[in-house]
């Protein structure tokens, strides 16, 4: 007799409310208005009165299960058993009374963690899954995260920017990270090394023909068996044709460097959602510490915040000061591959005599 | 046993620096964990990510792995270099549907770190850039055991390849001021009337839903869903005219006009002299930054919605995609309105998974086949809303226009007639 299956119980999302802080189911879409009593803390104020300190810390976001305890542990004896998770991976822990808060910042500050991450501070980066479980990717996530982390520790903690800034980064450029005020991504520049012996056997090839943004595979035999070539004058090196046939490998050591891209907004204030622009390529993926790119990072942190104006995101900021004086400001050198070829690209280009000087 | 511990020395010099170390906690998973399996496990794979930051490549390849009457949910990990590290060789991970607003006590987070620490690494992360509790590590029985635990006390798998995708929603109405909606039930709507294609990939490819509250649009929803529910308002923003001046008293009006009166993107809020607010509310597009400035003194107003914008996505093929306006405004208060929304969501389903070509995502099909072949596939009515301006080129056949523009006055004289 075949063996018997377990058949799944398909429960998709679970319900929130069962593990919500009973103060925020009673106060459900009451909430009046908000205060920022300290950096990573929150004070939410109900109609009715009744309030919600929220105290938010970063984490290393891969986090073992001694870890996870030791954060329900603290969550346990120094607050109210109540937390949860946010976009950017950071833990927040709701409490209903006032004199929990600092007794608990100074257990998670205690125990290593973070406490910050509220309103105009440097976000916790945003990142995915690197070489530590990724099937395509040019860098580590983690390791760069952490590496740079600990040196924006201090705008975590604090709250020294104009406004908040989302920092994301990308190990391949399907760029899972997102758009971010600042990005951080891989970007290959030499065209996939092609293992013909193995093209046939694994890689549907219609499928990585069709999967190319710029059509530059095509089917061909190559010492007799089926296999696929790349046009390298039309390959723009995006790493697409990779993951549908692994033969296909982009990944080079040397030649997969990382770029920074900046001013991605999700958010609708002010301006319309905006994607981020390139600024700077060609930095080297350098473990286990990335100097380099963190330099960069940091570069244009400096110029942001000593010239951007209260309320302004970096998209904001540069809007109003324009690209040139960014350049000048960064000391990032300004060259052709800035300027956009893609579809659309013509709308990127200045049809003005708008320049400032 | 003492296990052969690997060197590292790259990865060590991540355990230095303030920030918490990843490195470190799977150092305490291979040292102090009284699991052997655990301890061999962290150890090999240590041993492969020293090997990748050595050799700057990643050494992970796919497969197919899933549960028992699933198709997906699981990223299966095989290692290619699983000869020098055997312990780790599998090493797949479970996406799991977080609780809707990512709400956990600090109960069920133990009992979710017991049941995988039974069963795998020992590592998880809470969340996943798509939204899902990431269990990252274990083998292939382990995923089936890991699964039939946790899917006995609640939790469910979430999407993984051409699915529909775990879906995210913002705090919400559970913490915030300005929200305008009931993220939890929209999303929890949304996603859950589609288990089906959440766990047995048939699309052309993924397909994601993301709720934010409103469009200060926390979950990226604009520039990451496929289908993105923001929460907004169509009546006047709620001024609190003394504590507008409260506001001008504390930072003064300096203050206020370089940060409120001049960012205002449709220059509809001016200072009076009496330092009251008077705010051109037909010319108000609910961009959130005044009510971000001023949150004790301004507020969403009671006639609360959603829009509902489609298309979102990332880099891959054809370049990155802001989801584009296909509904302006609907109601989200009666049954009724939220049938509408999951219709409205199989209706986009159905029509991407007849007409997207494989590997497509709804916004390349929509910038492939244009948004009005979309929106009459789907059975919604052209608005001005739509578009950030009219057509530029006159290259368009327009014989029918005397019948489209009947629909317009059509449309006009029933809304008017209620």
């Amino acid at each position: 007799m075949a063996q018997q299956h377990r058949t799944p119980i398909e429960s998709g999302a679970p319900d929130g409310f069962q593990y919500m802080h009973p103060v925020m189911r009673k106060n459900f879409g009451q909430w009046k208005y908000h205060e920022h009593p300290r950096p990573g803390v929150l004070l939410h104020v109900a109609h009715g009165g009744d309030k919600i300190w929220t105290v938010k810390a970063g984490t290393q976001r891969i986090l073992d299960v001694f870890t996870l305890r030791k954060l329900c542990d603290i969550g346990d004896k120094y607050g109210d058993g109540y937390v949860r998770f946010t976009i950017r991976s950071n833990i927040e822990y709701m409490v209903e009374d006032e004199a929990k808060v600092e007794p608990l910042i100074n257990a998670l500050e205690g125990e290593g963690f973070v406490v910050g991450g509220t309103k105009n501070s440097v976000a916790m980066i945003s990142h995915t899954q690197g070489w530590l479980h990724c099937d395509i990717p040019g860098t580590d996530a983690s390791g760069v995260v952490k590496a740079m982390m600990d040196e924006l520790i201090d705008d975590f903690r604090g709250n020294n920017m104009p406004n908040r800034v989302h920092i994301t980064t990308s190990c391949c450029q399907i760029n899972c990270g997102g758009q971010g005020d600042i990005a951080i991504n891989v970007q290959h520049t030499k065209p996939p090394k092609i293992n013909h012996d193995l093209v046939g056997n694994v890689c549907e090839r219609p499928s990585v023909v069709a999967r190319c943004p710029v059509a530059a595979i095509r089917p061909a035999l190559v010492n007799g068996k089926p296999s696929l070539e790349v046009d390298e004058k039309k390959c723009i090196c995006c790493g697409a044709c990779y993951p549908p046939c692994p033969p296909m490998q982009i990944n080079d050591p040397e030649h997969s460097k990382l770029s920074i891209w900046v001013g991605g907004n999700h958010s609708n204030a002010r301006s319309k959602p905006t994607f981020q622009k390139l600024v700077a390529a060609g930095i080297p993926n350098n473990p286990p510490r990335w100097p380099e790119a963190t330099a960069i990072v940091k570069r244009i942190l400096k110029a942001y915040q000593s010239d951007a104006r209260d309320w302004e995101r970096i998209n904001d900021w540069i809007e109003r000061i324009g690209w040139p004086r960014f350049f000048e400001m960064t000391n990032l050198p300004f060259t052709k591959f800035h300027i956009d070829n893609w579809r659309g690209a013509r709308r990127s280009l200045n049809a003005s005599t708008h320049i400032r000087f | 046993m003492a296990i052969k511990k690997h060197d590292t020395p790259m990865l060590d010099q991540l355990e230095s620096g303030p920030w918490p170390s990843f490195i470190s906690g799977i150092k305490r998973l291979r040292d102090e964990h009284p699991d052997e399996r655990i301890n061999k496990v962290t150890n090999d794979l240590l041993g492969q990510l020293e090997h990748s930051y050595e050799t700057r490549k990643g050494y992970w390849k796919g497969g197919t792995v899933s549960v028992y009457g699933y198709g997906g949910g699981i990223i299966p990990r095989f290692s290619e270099v699983g000869k020098q590290f055997p312990e780790s060789k599998e090493f797949h991970t479970l996406r799991v549907q977080p609780p809707a607003g990512n709400m956990y006590t600090t109960d069920i987070l133990r009992q979710l770190g017991d049941s995988w620490e039974k069963w795998g690494s020992g590592l998880v992360t809470f969340h996943g850039q798509t939204g899902n509790i990431m269990f990252i590590g274990t083998d292939t029985p382990g995923t089936q055991h890991f699964f039939d635990e946790i899917n006995d006390y609640g939790f469910d798998l979430g999407g993984a390849g051409p699915c529909v995708r775990t879906a995210m929603c913002c705090v919400g109405a559970a913490r915030c001021e300005q929200s305008c909606c009931n993220e939890q039930a929209i999303m929890r709507s949304l996603v859950n009337n589609f288990t089906d294609d959440v766990h047995r990939p048939a699309l052309p490819y993924k397909f994601k839903f993301k709720v934010s509250g409103c469009p200060n649009d926390c979950q990226n929803a604009i520039e990451r869903a496929d289908f993105a529910v923001i929460g907004t308002w169509r009546d006047e923003m709620k001024v609190d005219q003394e504590e507008v001046k409260a506001f001008v008293e504390k930072k003064g009006r300096k203050y206020v006009i370089d940060n409120v009166i001049s960012r205002c993107p449709t220059n509809c809020m001016s200072l009076n002299d009496d330092d009251t607010l008077e705010v051109d509310n037909r010319n108000c597009v609910r961009c959130m930054h005044c009510l971000n400035v001023m949150v004790k003194a301004l507020s969403p107003g009671d006639d609360k919605g959603v829009t509902v914008l489609i298309g979102g996505k990332r880099t891959l093929k054809i370049g990155d995609l802001m989801g584009t306006v296909v509904v302006p405004f609907m109601k989200m208060d009666s049954e009724e309105d939220y049938e509408r929304i999951v219709e409205i969501a199989e209706e986009t389903i159905d029509f991407f998974a007849e007409n997207a070509l494989e590997h497509e995502r709804t916004g390349e099909m929509i910038e492939r086949i244009g948004l009005v072949n979309f929106l009459e596939g789907i059975g919604l009515e052209v608005d001005p809303n739509m578009v950030a301006e009219p057509r530029r080129s006159s290259y368009v056949r327009m014989d029918t226009w005397e019948e489209e523009a009947e629909k317009w006055f059509k449309r006009k004289a029933e809304a008017a007639a209620g």
